[in-house]
């Protein structure tokens, strides 16, 4: 038996789809950061494994994956402290109850 | 021809894959999701040690499962109680949601699985070593990355400082 290409895609798209339905489904803010997270992962491995069986020689998705790593590591620590902040100011981190800023 | 260990390897990590990431959005106590999320990029970082990229692996285990998930832990403990159950989900939502997901898991899924034999085996690499990722990230020559590099440093440095202005005490 071979590990082809797509036994590595086919579980990358189910946890996207996972971190999908994680988005729309949760509530709490931290939850849906992390179902965020496992589209970001989701998307990442996609990158490596094209790198991988399409064009071994070269660095192109490797790359893309890196810097992909770097940002999201800055979102989630922007958005960590947009939360916190959102805490401290009307003590919960349900988005259902967050509509100060809507018109 | 795999060897019957990475054939093993690669059962156990997608196995773990699809039932950690089914668990971290269904489980109802985030600080498990925040649990489960981090054993799922562990199995990621195997996937990526399996596909002989060592460094992007070591890299996936240090930022994201060494940095990121304790950035979650920390933010959990600090807005919610441990142990506390988030409430049961209303009913057309999570129908509406697993709608959603499951239209595009069949989309995609259809469209990967009709064009699966476009990819062949894996093609040999020779081992990517350590000097071949250095040039590719400090050169400004055709594939290499110093401009990106560098905007990303900006990037962390602006993420620095709007994390420390946001979150500080007025």
């Amino acid at each position: 038996m071979e590990i082809k290409a797509i036994y590595y895609l086919i579980p990358s798209l189910i946890m996207f789809c996972c971190g999908l339905y994680g988005f729309l489904t949760r509530r709490n803010m931290i939850a849906m950061l992390i179902s965020l997270e496992l589209m970001l992962n989701a998307v990442d491995m996609n990158f490596v494994i094209f790198n991988r069986f399409l064009f071994p020689e070269q660095l192109e998705g490797m790359m893309f994956t890196l810097f992909a790593i770097a940002i999201a590591a800055a979102e989630t620590a922007v958005a960590i402290a947009i939360i916190i902040n959102v805490y401290r100011s009307v003590n919960q981190v349900d988005v259902r109850t967050l509509n100060q800023m809507k018109f | 021809m795999e060897s019957v260990g990475s054939i093993i390897l690669y059962t156990i990590v997608c196995l773990a894959i699809v039932i950690f990431s089914v668990l971290a959005v269904t489980t109802r106590k985030i600080l498990r999701a925040a649990t489960y999320l981090l054993f799922t990029l562990f199995a990621a970082a195997v996937v990526y040690f399996m596909l002989d990229y060592q460094f992007l692996g070591a890299v996936q285990i240090a930022v994201y499962a060494g940095g990121i998930v304790v950035l979650f832990v920390f933010a959990i403990l600090l807005t919610s109680h441990p142990g506390s159950n988030s409430e049961r989900l209303a009913s057309k939502r999570r129908v509406l949601g697993l709608i959603a997901s499951i239209l595009m898991l069949g989309v995609c899924g259809y469209s990967l699985l009709s064009r699966c034999n476009l990819f062949a085996g894996k093609p040999e690499m020779e081992a990517l070593d350590m000097q071949t990722v250095g040039t590719a990230m400090m050169g400004t020559g055709a594939g290499q990355y110093l401009l990106p590099f560098e905007a990303v440093s900006v990037l962390l440095l602006a993420c620095i400082i709007g994390g420390i202005v946001v979150a500080r005490k007025r």
